[in-house]
């Protein structure tokens, strides 16, 4: 007798009066949720396989289909939830470590949603975008303060590696492998657009991309796929990536099966064979080795690029943060615990790290007590869902910010959190051909060029608000923030004021 | 009932009217002309704080430092006279002469002292005389509750008070008192800032600026100027902006022409028109000092020993005239603050936003 412990949490809806049998549904979904009866001679859906990714939804010609939450049950308890009982249920069956993907979902302050915004009223004055200049441009790197003159009395202008950006919101790490080629494609497209930066992640440089490489950062990280000469130096910026705030203290692993020739010869391993990324980096077992690993990649590319440190947000992270800026980094990006991944273990991602707006908010504020803030740039990520939170994200002490999830829906993710399936439907985080041919590259480049371009207009209208005519003026600006809900503790973490204060 | 928080405690939004009235040739007038400049644009302000600067005012103690301080109560006193004897020679000290004015009530104490820093101290602290003073008047401000430094310059001082400013000119006898560089500000906080200590100009060594405004970078500012060992007590724009200044033009030797064109930058798309060499420049100022950017509406008069600079923010949303009759220069709020101690210019001009106006002395004084 076969028992099946674990059912679907959603259903597959389908209205038949609308359904025209026209087997879109089947052809579409890779999970095989949706099949033809030919007794019946009508479309059914299996929903144990359904991962709700909304694919058949919103391909449905007729408007037939629809996904709804099961109202099957288990016995009403507040310390067990379904996710409690049927995981148990899955490891009992298994003995397997549960995996998952995208950020975190479960239900921890969002600080976002308790931090709201200022805006001028009479004693200065807002200022109109549409009729003022309203300037997002934006440079990373050092900041040097001591000034020198030539003979002529004019500055001699040489300064450590920049990267200039139109508005400082860039494209995070997502390597080729965990996302298909077109994914690829199209993030670096909209950066040299938009006039920004994408990341290549862990996975290398596809030949194809290096002609984009003015707006590209190249990862390094523990893994080192991908990593040669030309690869550096065909960056705009070398990122180290140390960790990844859905998994921090973790590596990476990436199944055999989306090791394609492609993918293979881009990292430069075998076809077939999974790409596993090692916790730590084994030359970098202290912040003395790190240094070393800046050094290096500076020499290698003749200190013209700038080097980001990107770590995890962790408990300790102002002190981290401190030893990083102190070890040469250029630039340190911070990964909150809500930031997404194509896997990761789901304890991990659900339990280890911190807030992003916490981390942030104590790395600004140690630096600048210790008197470091101008020696580097602080991106943060994990997450940014909107302007509002890129806004709220500088006026914390962001310099600019990576969006990563958010581009990725802009792409058509529908976060189903199932990316380590390798079977997206929507064509992004899969290396099954038929599957990644979904997703054009021109029209993907164009959501995102439109994503940006519509958050830099409503940052503008923001800022004009605020009647700062400049993003250097928003930056570390608390003053701006004001908390709704917060306690004196955080309250003091963030370095801002409460609500009506 | 709760005690009103006082200034430093809480940020104060104010609208304000400034004048500055300077002879390029050295020549020495009395505060009454600024006393009169500013005393026309009465509206501008509410009565809750007004103060002068004065330069070249001390000529017989030029090269001492000059401190003018406030004391809340004889304990502050004590303790801050105790820091300035350790720290300092005294070569003079006295009360500041007041006269009384019904208007002007809750004065504290206010001292003047003329001072050299002791030569042991000066050798132990490894700093440069000007830092060495710097460092010891942020100390008293920020440590001393009760004591405030109100100007702590060579051969010149700050006088203000809580009041309109023509009867604060009257309660310090600035007719009495002649310098080749006067400003004057009238202020209209929107809060009551609760102590004298708030009003303007706002000086450190031989610094003093007078503001109109309200700046929307403030926070960006302060937080990256309190990097540099200095302390933003009072919380208002004057003080963020000439803690900039003196960072930027004393510390670094940035000239103020440069030094303007930090704080009140051009725009991306005026630089983007410039040649080569200027857009490096000023791409160059734009991305390493950042920070200083000051956004938001403001006019200010920074006055140091050897002249003065006018300067509105990038979009001019505050009133600035400046003009110009013989040796004489005059920078105000409204032009009628210059016509009334001259009335026939040579020439009035209108800066443009962020663009710096700047006089200096023409022989040595």
């Amino acid at each position: 007798m076969i028992v099946n412990l674990i059912q679907s949490e959603y259903e597959v809806i389908r209205d038949q009066n609308r359904c025209i049998n026209c087997k879109l549904c089947e052809q579409q979904c890779s999970n095989g949720v949706n099949y033809y009866d030919k007794k019946l001679k009508a479309m059914l859906s299996d929903e144990s396989k359904c991962v709700n990714c909304h694919r058949c939804v919103a391909i449905c010609p007729t408007n037939a289909l629809k996904i709804v939450k099961s109202q099957h049950c288990f016995k009403t308890n507040s310390n067990w939830s379904h996710h409690d009982i049927t995981n148990i249920f899955r490891q009992a069956q298994t003995g397997g470590v549960l995996l998952s993907s995208m950020g975190n979902p479960k239900e921890y302050p969002v600080y976002w949603d308790k931090i709201l915004i200022n805006a001028s009223q009479v004693t200065n004055p807002s200022i109109d975008p549409l009729r003022e200049p309203m300037e997002t441009r934006t440079f990373l790197g050092k900041k040097k303060l001591d000034i020198e003159f030539d003979e002529n009395n004019n500055i001699i202008t040489k300064t450590k590696p920049q990267m200039e950006l139109k508005i400082p919101i860039m494209f995070g790490g997502m390597s080729y492998g965990s996302i298909s080629y077109n994914a690829h494609k199209s993030l670096a497209c909209a950066a040299e657009k938009l006039g920004i930066f994408y990341n290549t992640g862990e996975g290398g440089l596809h030949e194809d991309f290096y002609v984009y490489s003015e707006n590209t950062i190249v990862q390094v990280a523990s893994g080192r796929f991908g990593v040669h000469p030309n690869y550096l130096k065909a960056g705009k910026a070398i990122e180290i990536k140390m960790g990844q705030g859905a998994k921090p203290g973790i590596g990476g692993h990436l199944p055999g099966r989306k090791i394609t020739k492609e993918v293979s010869k881009t990292r430069m391993i075998p076809e077939g064979n999974a790409a596993i990324s090692p916790a730590p980096h084994h030359d970098i077992y202290s912040i003395e080795d790190l240094r070393q690993l800046v050094y290096m990649l500076k020499e290698t590319t003749n200190y013209e690029k700038p080097i980001i440190v990107k770590i995890a947000a962790v408990h300790n992270i102002g002190a981290i943060a401190s030893g990083i800026a102190r070890c040469g980094a250029d630039i340190i990006a911070i990964d909150g615990f809500r930031g997404g991944t194509g896997a990761a273990p789901l304890r991990i991602r659900d339990n280890v790290g911190i807030p992003i707006e916490l981390a942030l908010a104590s790395v600004d504020k140690r630096l600048r007590e210790e008197g470091i803030r101008n020696e580097v740039s602080l991106v943060a990520s994990g997450t940014i869902r909107s302007s509002a939170d890129v806004i709220k994200a500088l006026a914390l002490g962001a310099d600019a910010v990576y969006i990563s999830t958010s581009a990725l829906i802009a792409l058509g993710c529908h976060l189903c959190r199932s990316c380590h399936l390798g079977k997206c439907n929507w064509g992004i985080a899969t290396q099954i051909k038929s599957l990644s041919d979904r997703l054009d590259p021109k029209e993907g480049c164009e959501n995102l060029v439109n994503l940006i371009n519509a958050w830099k207009r409503e940052i503008k209208e923001m800022m004009g608000g605020m009647g700062i005519n400049s993003i250097e003026a928003l930056k570390g600006n608390r003053l701006m923030l004001r908390g709704i809900g917060l306690s004196e503790k955080e309250l003091e973490i963030l370095g801002i004021q409460h609500a009506g204060e | 009932m709760d005690r009103i928080k006082k200034e430093g405690e809480i940020r104060i939004p104010s609208g304000c009217a400034i004048s500055g009235i300077f002879s390029k040739q050295g020549n020495r007038f009395s505060g009454q002309t600024a006393i009169d400049s500013i005393r026309v644009m009465h509206n501008r302000s509410n009565g809750l704080g007004g103060g002068f600067a004065g330069y070249g005012i001390y000529p017989e103690y030029k090269d001492y430092y000059a401190f003018h301080i406030f004391y809340m109560d004889s304990i502050a006193k004590k303790e801050c006279m105790d820091f300035l004897e350790a720290h300092f020679d005294m070569i003079n000290l006295s009360k500041i002469p007041t006269r009384k004015i019904p208007s002007i009530t809750d004065e504290p104490m206010i001292w003047r002292y003329f001072l050299s820093p002791l030569p042991t101290k000066l050798a132990e602290s490894q700093l440069e005389e000007d830092e060495y003073v710097a460092r010891c008047t942020i100390s008293v401000n920020s440590k001393i509750k009760g004591a405030f430094i109100v100007s702590s310059g060579k051969n010149m001082g700050v006088f203000k008070a809580q009041g309109y400013p023509e009867d604060v000119g009257d309660f310090y006898k600035l007719d009495e008192y002649r310098g080749y560089s006067w400003t004057a500000h009238g202020r209209y906080p929107t809060n009551t800032p609760g102590w004298w200590g708030g009003a303007h100009p706002f000086s450190l060594l031989n610094y003093s600026v007078v503001h109109n405004g309200e700046i929307s970078s403030y926070d960006a500012n302060r937080r990256y100027i309190e990097m540099f060992g200095y302390k933003c007590t009072l919380q208002t724009d004057t003080e963020v902006i000439t803690y900039m200044i003196d960072f930027l033009n004393r510390k670094k030797k940035i000239d103020l022409k440069r030094v303007a064109h930090i704080l009140a930058a051009p725009f991306w798309s005026t630089i983007d028109r410039m040649n080569d060499q200027q857009k490096q420049e000023y791409k160059y100022l734009r991305n390493n000092y950042e920070s200083f950017l000051v956004t938001g509406p403001f006019s200010i008069i920074v006055s140091y020993e050897n002249g003065l600079m006018a300067l509105n923010d990038r979009l001019k949303l505050r009133s600035l005239v400046v003009g110009e009759k013989d040796d004489m220069v005059y920078m105000a709020s409204e032009e009628e603050a210059i016509r009334v101690v001259a009335p026939k210019l040579d020439s009035i001009y209108f800066p443009k936003g962020g663009e710096p106006y700047i006089v200096e002395l023409e022989k040595e004084v």
